[in-house]
């Protein structure tokens, strides 16, 4: 939506094509508040953010088509397939941005042993459940992952009756923001047990009970530490990954961030196909996707009008102690946005940009904490005499 | 006394730390104003933004989500989550509509956060200013 709106404040005809019959997205249901600090300067709940989005796309240049299907994209000539209920046709574009968002990892790549009954289902499922259908799921669940959408429901279920008995996290820190950690177990004293995981599954039908053990730090349950819980339901908080299996066959995807290899100009390794948001990287803060967007809607409606925005480019490098990083290629003609995610917790820690003699230091950096960084235009330059840039930590 | 206190106002989470010299109270750490009040409150009476949802009769959807605009009183939200599992509205509700005007016994509304239409109608999508 960011990505439509920007576009088309620059002037070109937009569609925007959505499989549900609302835009906004994973917006919707994400009913707490947080969003919108950095983009709006104002704080929101997702379908306040989703809202304003869809006010101020309500421009002439702008068409929504809903519940509407891409079948395929020919990413070289810009041409859509599309099924929607007014039929099938094709879309030519000047652009092309992709902005499909991840996917929850799902049960099965777990490897869980053990039956598989009803009552086990990924966490933005057991959300959309009771935030959107007005059902809900559980009387008695357990959360396996402490990522932030586990912690939000963590919260949710509790508020609307369910007992919450825990929350597992295999690794030996928590995966989410702290301020979920506080507001969202501390405050309902629901405990959280670290390097702890789900280690068996049964019922018959309905889930009936999990077992849980503790695991060293290379994830091996620790023998003699299992315990059985009774639960009818499993939610799970594993993890997001980007949703780029429709076309990993024609663009670059990165391996580390899962997700698209962009620039700084959010174009794809395919001219004139840009991506943002959870497809390039799954990002902290709804805030940055959205700005991201609006970087991207902005070169796309560029390049459709055949005004040449790129410029040199050379490509980014991972030093040590990083694992997510965007971009994947800096182009001079853009300022430079930087998302870091640290490979391990870090007491104190410097990001440095090797080439551009750039440092910053930061203090309790965590993984699950992007570390965000600015370079204006003006300072890319040195670049072009390396033909590279390094980002590491130190 | 000597603790830390990580402030949820915003995804920033700054972490605040509060000494207390006799009667005084020592904040910092905080990157804003808001912070050092959220320090304050969580050692006096700590406060929330409680965003749950409503059932909608006669709407497109099922349920409203809603908020409070201002933090409450964290001791009282589940009581309060109780009273709002009983209430219901009618559908049409816009953005930023009050849906109940005290939950709180202290005059904080709670405010529809999304626009559900009338069955068969179109979504009004206006947002308080």
């Amino acid at each position: 939506m960011a990505c439509a709106l920007s576009a088309a404040k620059e002037g070109v005809y937009v569609t925007l094509l959505e499989r549900e019959s609302s835009v906004g997205g994973v917006l919707n249901q994400c009913i707490h508040n947080g969003f919108g600090l950095q983009f709006y300067h104002q704080e929101l709940t997702g379908p306040e953010f989703a809202s304003r989005l869809i006010d101020d796309m309500n421009m002439e240049n702008v068409k929504i088509i809903s519940q509407s299907y891409v079948r395929d994209i020919d990413v070289r000539k810009r041409v859509a397939q599309v099924l929607s209920p007014d039929g099938a046709y094709e879309i030519q574009a000047g652009a092309l941005v992709i902005s499909t968002g991840a996917r929850e990892r799902p049960f099965g790549s777990l490897l869980i042993p053990g039956d598989r009954p009803a009552g086990v289902m990924p966490a933005g499922v057991a959300q959309r459940y009771v935030n959107l259908e007005n059902r809900i799921p559980a009387r008695k669940a357990m959360i396996l992952g402490s990522g932030d959408i586990g912690l939000i429901m963590a919260r949710r279920l509790t508020l609307e009756g369910v007992e919450v008995v825990s929350v597992l996290e295999r690794m030996s820190y928590p995966g989410g923001l702290t301020r979920n950690i506080v507001q969202c177990l501390e405050d309902f004293d629901i405990p959280l047990h670290l390097s702890t995981t789900v280690t068996g599954i049964s019922g018959d039908g309905r889930l009936r009970s999990v077992e849980i053990s503790k695991v060293d730090e290379n994830f091996t349950p620790v023998p003699g530490t299992s315990r059985t819980i009774d639960v009818d339901a499993l939610i799970l908080s594993a993890g997001l990954l980007p949703q780029v299996e429709d076309f990993s066959d024609n663009l670059e995807v990165d391996p580390m961030n899962r997700g698209f290899l962009v620039s700084n100009t959010c174009e794809s390794s395919t001219e004139g196909v840009f991506a943002a948001g959870n497809n390039v990287a799954i990002f902290d803060l709804v805030d940055y996707v959205a700005a991201e967007g609006w970087i991207a809607g902005r070169h796309a409606a560029l390049f459709s009008r055949g005004v040449n925005t790129s410029g040199d480019r050379v490509p980014v490098f991972r030093g040590k102690n990083i694992s997510v990083l965007v971009p994947g290629i800096v182009d001079m003609e853009e300022h430079l946005r930087l998302y870091i995610r640290l490979r391990k917790p870090m007491e104190k820690g410097v990001v440095v940009l090797k080439e551009l003699k750039i440092e910053k230091k930061f203090s309790y950096g965590v993984p699950s904490e992007m570390i965000q960084l600015v370079v204006n235009r003006d300072k890319l330059q040195p670049l072009m005499n390396y033909g590279k840039l390094t980002v590491e930590v130190q | 006394m000597e603790g830390h206190i990580t402030c949820v106002i915003c995804p920033v989470g700054c972490k605040v730390s509060v000494r207390k010299e006799g009667v005084q109270y020592t904040i910092e750490g905080n990157r804003c104003a808001r912070g050092e009040e959220y320090a304050r409150n969580e050692l006096m009476m700590p406060k929330r933004i409680l965003t749950t949802s409503i059932g909608v009769s006669n709407g497109t959807l099922p349920l409203v989500s809603v908020k409070t605009p201002r933090p409450i009183d964290r001791a009282r939200i589940k009581e309060i989550m109780k009273e709002i599992k009983n209430l219901s509205i009618a559908a049409p509700v816009a953005v930023g509509d009050t849906v109940v005007e005290d939950i709180d016994g202290e005059g904080t509304p709670l405010l529809a956060t999304r626009a559900v239409s009338c069955n068969g109608g179109r979504e009004k999508t206006t947002l308080p200013t």
